[in-house]
């Protein structure tokens, strides 16, 4: 058969399954899915305890008082309301085949979604009931109590009344399906509209919330650069960012602006959300105008150019990006410095797991043990408080209570040796294991170093549970010392051995040992028949991921100045794997933008991030991320090309061949597209 | 695995000298440690002893000590071992390690305790009726956790069937995450208390030969064990059996077995696969399902990380015993929970460990090294499809 006919064949089948969209078996499961996800937010507290941050408001408090409250949507309203919007848009989604048209949207579809609302709804609703039948007010106090309060603290009154929008079940009971159908109508409705439109309705929501969410992002950057320009001469003492005089306000060019989105409280007045919306709106519409394409194409010639001959346009855009990078703390506020030293050092582990996970293929569970080795190595020779049974000959880099010059580079030396000599011993026994073994061994590493940390027969060495406090910073003479009093330090410090460890990772990717990593990665059996000593190789690996996570351990004692066996948990393993596979693996760009949406936005295992209202859910958020990028996108947010490739060889194999780039299905055909471009 | 196949006389490299170091050492650690308890016990103020533990020397383990913690270790372990079914059945069939399966075990446990106190509430926790309701609280915590797993597997791991081996047990440790944050979130943070057991179950205990009399005056007995702790045994070792019953003697445990052996040829036979796979998770959701109400008998409390480390210790009793090997399952988890009790006590604190009992989890992950390093395929050897043995 050709390859003609059967692209036909299945166009018309594809035509011919639904003419009029409406798809009510779909819709009733996706209707099922968006009642459970309502219900599940509901029930976690989502609801409730994120109702309290307001993204905007209709009715502004600061201007009429007598909405004490005001009237807006909250992050609590979002994570409820989101559901319908997305799932609306989510059961319109159809697979379209490679070189294939997709089939003419119509009324059908809008139906499917307000079908699928409406069951969502039917849901919530239910459960509403449910809450009302065993609500029990009490006569004396009108205090109102739950059966169900009992295992389900969140089953209480505030949700009820969220839930029944203060009208009780009733009025919910038939509120729920309606609202619940017209928000997934209008999610459908995104792909009734062209192109152009629903691209500029997405960026204008999407701008609007997150300009709300990064409220303190952007005051910070705006009365920064706001008072930079208005007093230049602040940036002269730049180095000695004396923590204590903190930033004296200075009226500036933007403060007039920001009080004109900004509502006092916190969230967009209305006029910010006009301003706001209709900004990204524009320019999107005006962006995809004028540029007609050639930003994508531009892209894609970036992409398809050969690694060798992009060396030029790579390197100028990292310099780019490391002059606004070395820029930015200048206008940046304490807090939002001390995110960024956060995310350097959680992007610092998240390289360094990202050569042992993304290119060796080896899933290392235990990873936070380097990080902890580093941080208690740099702890014992640099802090006065460290455990008395250590013998005088360990040095120990502080003259009285101040630390010594250059001692802590000289401590990261020792640290580094240490870490490799850990990396090589946990490395060697688990090598050969099988790949699922040797997580959970590594994992049993892990928590074994924690536990020796922690325990009272080595307390005299590493304090047992009280740790080791009074860590001094690190001294850089004429530059300042880096401590956790003055994030800005932490941060340039950080970004240095983030860059080294950036460069290191780009080397090594296009080395030898990292096409050999990469050949493991694929297929351990096959690189060891090509000749590459695979136990000395993953070795490496286990050693140079090592000495990474030690660097970041030793910022992490400066930056905190006292070490706990409880900073390094398991989770923490496991937040790193979140951001190195989200981001994707194997892809230096991917970790980046992995550490920074996770842990810059949503925060680390115990530092918070910017969205502080998460920080009860987060974990929760990272494990549903987890799963969800497993099952729908493996290779992570910013792909490697050939990691994808790995991932989605059927597709690729499929694609090639409705392409008609591949002759035959059989055997063959793989040979072919393994030459063919991606 | 690659280092089952050497060829004979093939050079030794640097990592095999250290691996060879590392047994080594292990193993007299382990060895000394042993023959140093057994030489305290004898004359607790040998040379070695006071050498560790100072001029007064090491203190002794007396009978009843000893049996009660033989006792406490059997009990665990079982209940282990009940896990580590899951486990050891999923990786036969799949070939991947379920991480989530101790979040199973946990929301069991979790189950229980919400049934606890609410038959607590009614009155029904004591007297006459406390069995049925215990009958009906184990039932439906089976229940709920065998629909627990059947669901992971469902939303999780079918979509992933076919995929890089990493990709499912990654995808499980974000689902085992998921779970316990989400309990943590709908049901609080803190530890939850059963209601309180009566007294028969609880405080009770089975003597037999009394052999003296403490300097305090209790009597001590030669073998002496808690009702509770018996009742753990004897549960875990009839659901033992009534597993081996149905995946030995049924048919759809054979069915289990040939899709463990090869899937493609199974499904060529006539079986179908994928609902195989869904009892064979079902099957080890009811195991966690049971154990998780053993976990509430013994501790009489859960919290949400409960699943995490009894999870991987039951992978461990799982390798200890062969994965794939059922009744090496349950050996391993029995045995494994005899060294988490003795170990600190006779390994560790002879070599002059203060407060050994801390490194008790220490001692559970050493043990998985130790064994993955001597004998990978497990004390009873694994059973295992050829693909998965790759």
């Amino acid at each position: 058969m050709s390859t003609e006919m059967t692209t036909m064949n299945a166009a018309e089948e594809l035509l011919g399954e639904a003419p009029s969209g409406l798809n009510l078996d779909k819709a009733v499961r996706y209707g099922g899915l968006l009642a459970l996800s309502m219900i599940f937010v509901s029930l976690v507290g989502m609801v409730v305890g994120l109702d309290s941050r307001q993204i905007l408001y209709w009715i502004n408090p600061d201007v009429y008082v007598n909405h004490p409250g005001g009237v807006g949507i909250s992050l609590g309203d979002i994570a409820l309301f989101m559901w319908p919007l997305l799932l609306g848009a989510a059961v319109g989604n159809e697979v379209v085949l490679e070189g294939m048209v997709g089939r003419k949207r119509g009324v059908g579809d809008l139906l499917n979604g307000f079908v699928v609302g409406a069951v969502g709804g039917l849901g919530v609703a239910f459960m509403t009931m449910l809450m009302g039948w065993d609500r029990e007010v009490d006569p004396d106090n009108g205090v109102a109590d739950y059966g169900l309060r009992d295992p389900l603290v969140n089953w209480n009154e505030e949700l009820y009344i969220l839930l029944t929008f203060n009208r009780g079940w009733a009025f919910a009971l038939w509120a729920w399906p309606l609202v619940g159908g017209v928000l997934a109508a209008v999610g459908a409705s995104l792909r009734l509209m062209p192109d152009g439109i629903r691209k500029a309705a997405v960026a204008a929501v999407v701008a609007i919330v997150s300009v709300s969410i990064f409220q303190f992002l952007v005051d910070d950057l705006f009365e920064g650069v706001g008072e930079t320009i208005a007093d230049p001469g602040r940036l002269s003492n730049f180095f000695n960012d004396d923590p204590g005089a903190g930033r004296e306000r200075v009226d500036s060019v933007f403060d007039g602006l920001i009080e004109f989105i900004y509502a006092q409280r916190g969230g967009l007045r209305l006029q910010g959300v006009i301003l706001v919306g209709v900004a990204a709106a524009g320019l999107s519409l005006v962006g995809s105008y004028v540029t007609r394409g050639r930003v994508t194409k531009a892209r894609k010639d970036y992409f398809d150019t050969p690694l060798p001959e992009r060396t030029k346009s790579t390197a100028a855009l990292m310099v780019l990006v490391s002059l606004a990078l070395l820029i930015l703390p200048f206008f940046t506020g304490k807090i939002v410095n001390e995110l960024l030293a956060n995310v350097g050092i959680f992007l610092l582990l998240a390289l360094g797991l990202n050569i042992v996970v993304g290119l060796a293929g080896i899933l290392d569970l235990g990873y936070v043990a380097f990080f902890a080795v580093g941080g208690y190595t740099t702890a014992i020779l640099t802090s006065a408080g460290r455990g008395d049974a250590w013998p005088d000959w360990i040095p120990l880099f502080v003259n009285d209570g101040e630390p010594v010059l250059g001692g802590w580079l000289v401590a990261l030396v020792i640290v580094m040796i240490l870490a490799a000599l850990t990396g090589l011993l946990i490395g060697a026994p688990v090598i050969r294991m099988r790949g699922d073994y040797l997580a959970i061994v590594t994992l049993g590493f892990g928590e074994i170093i924690r536990l020796l940390f922690l325990s009272d027969w080595l307390s005299g060495y590493f304090g047992g549970a009280q740790g080791i406090t009074n860590i001094e910073g690190a001294d850089f003479g004429p530059l300042g010392t880096v401590t956790g009093v003055n994030p800005r330090s932490v941060f340039y410090l950080v970004i240095v051995f983030s860059a080294i460890a950036i460069y290191i990772s780009w080397r090594l990717e296009h080395s030898r040992l990292g096409r050999a990593w990469m050949a493991i990665r694929e297929d351990e059996s096959v690189a060891e028949a090509m000749g590459i000593n695979t136990v000395n190789m993953k070795l490496m690996a286990f050693v140079v991921g090592a000495v990474l996570a030690s660097f970041s351990g030793a910022i992490f004692s400066a930056k905190v100045g006292s070490i706990f066996p409880t900073s390094f948990l398991i989770l923490v393993s496991i937040i790193i794997l979140v951001v190195v596979i989200v981001g994707g693996m194997g892809n230096i760009m991917g970790v980046i933008v992995g550490s920074l949406v996770l842990i810059g936005v949503l925060g680390g295992p115990k530092q918070p991030g910017l969205l502080q209202e998460f920080s009860e859910y987060k974990l929760l958020i990272y494990g549903a991320l987890l799963i969800w990028m497993m099952l729908k996108r493996p290779e992570g947010l910013v792909p490697n090309v050939r990691r994808s490739r790995e991932l989605h060889q059927d597709e690729f194999l499929q694609d090639a061949w409705l392409k008609g780039e591949v002759d035959t299905d059989d055997e063959d055909g793989e040979v072919a597209t393994e030459v063919a471009p991606a | 695995m690659t280092a089952a196949v050497k060829v004979k006389g093939a050079q030794r490299t640097g990592v095999d000298w250290f691996l060879l170091f590392m047994r080594i050492t292990l193993i007299s650690f382990i060895g000394i440690g042993l023959v140093a308890f057994v030489a305290q016990q004898i004359d607790p103020t040998n040379p070695w002893a006071t050498f560790w533990h100072g001029e007064e020397g090491a203190s002794t383990l007396d009978w009843p000590q000893f049996q009660g913690l033989v006792v406490t270790g059997l009990s665990q372990g079982a209940m282990y071992g009940l896990i580590a079914l899951g486990y050891s059945m999923v990786y036969g069939v799949l070939g991947f390690i379920n991480f989530a399966h101790g979040e199973v075990f946990m929301i069991a446990a979790f189950t229980g305790f919400i049934m606890s106190t609410k038959f607590d509430e009614a009155g029904w926790w004591e007297g006459g009726v406390f069995i049925p309701a215990m009958i009906l609280t184990i039932i439906v915590a089976t229940i709920v956790s065998t629909f627990v797993a059947v669901i992971m597997e469902r939303v999780a791991y079918r979509p992933l069937r076919g995929s890089p081996r990493l990709i499912p047990l990654i995808t499980s440790i974000g689902v085992s995450f998921f779970l316990q944050n989400a309990v943590i979130l709908l049901f609080g943070p803190g530890a939850k208390g059963y209601a309180t057991f009566p007294d028969w179950l609880d405080k009770d205990r089975v003597n037999i030969w009394q052999i003296g009399t403490s300097d305090t005056g209790i009597p001590e007995y030669l073998f002496s064990i808690e009702n509770k702790k018996l009742m753990v045994i004897v549960v875990a070792a009839i659901s033992m059996a009534a597993l081996w019953y149905f995946v030995e003697r049924t048919k759809t445990g054979k069915a289990m077995r040939a899709v463990a052996e090869d899937k493609e040829i199974a499904s060529l036979m006539g079986i179908d696969v994928d609902r195989t796979i869904v009892t064979t998770f079902a099957v080890g959701g009811a195991m966690a399902g049971i154990a998780g109400i053993l976990w509430g008998i013994l501790f009489k409390s859960v919290i949400a990380t409960t699943g995490f480390l009894p999870g991987i210790k039951a992978f461990t009793a799982a390798v200890v015993g062969g994965v794939g090997n059922l009744g090496g399952a349950m050996a391993g988890g029995v045995s494994l929970g005899g060294a988490e009790a003795l170990a600190p006590l006779m390994v560790l604190d002879p070599w002059g460990i203060t407060g050994p009992s801390q490194l008790r989890d220490a001692v559970v992950f050493t043990l998985l090294i130790l064994v993955l390093l001597i004998k990978p395929t497990g004390l009873f050897g694994e059973r295992l499809s050829s693909e998965d043995r790759a």
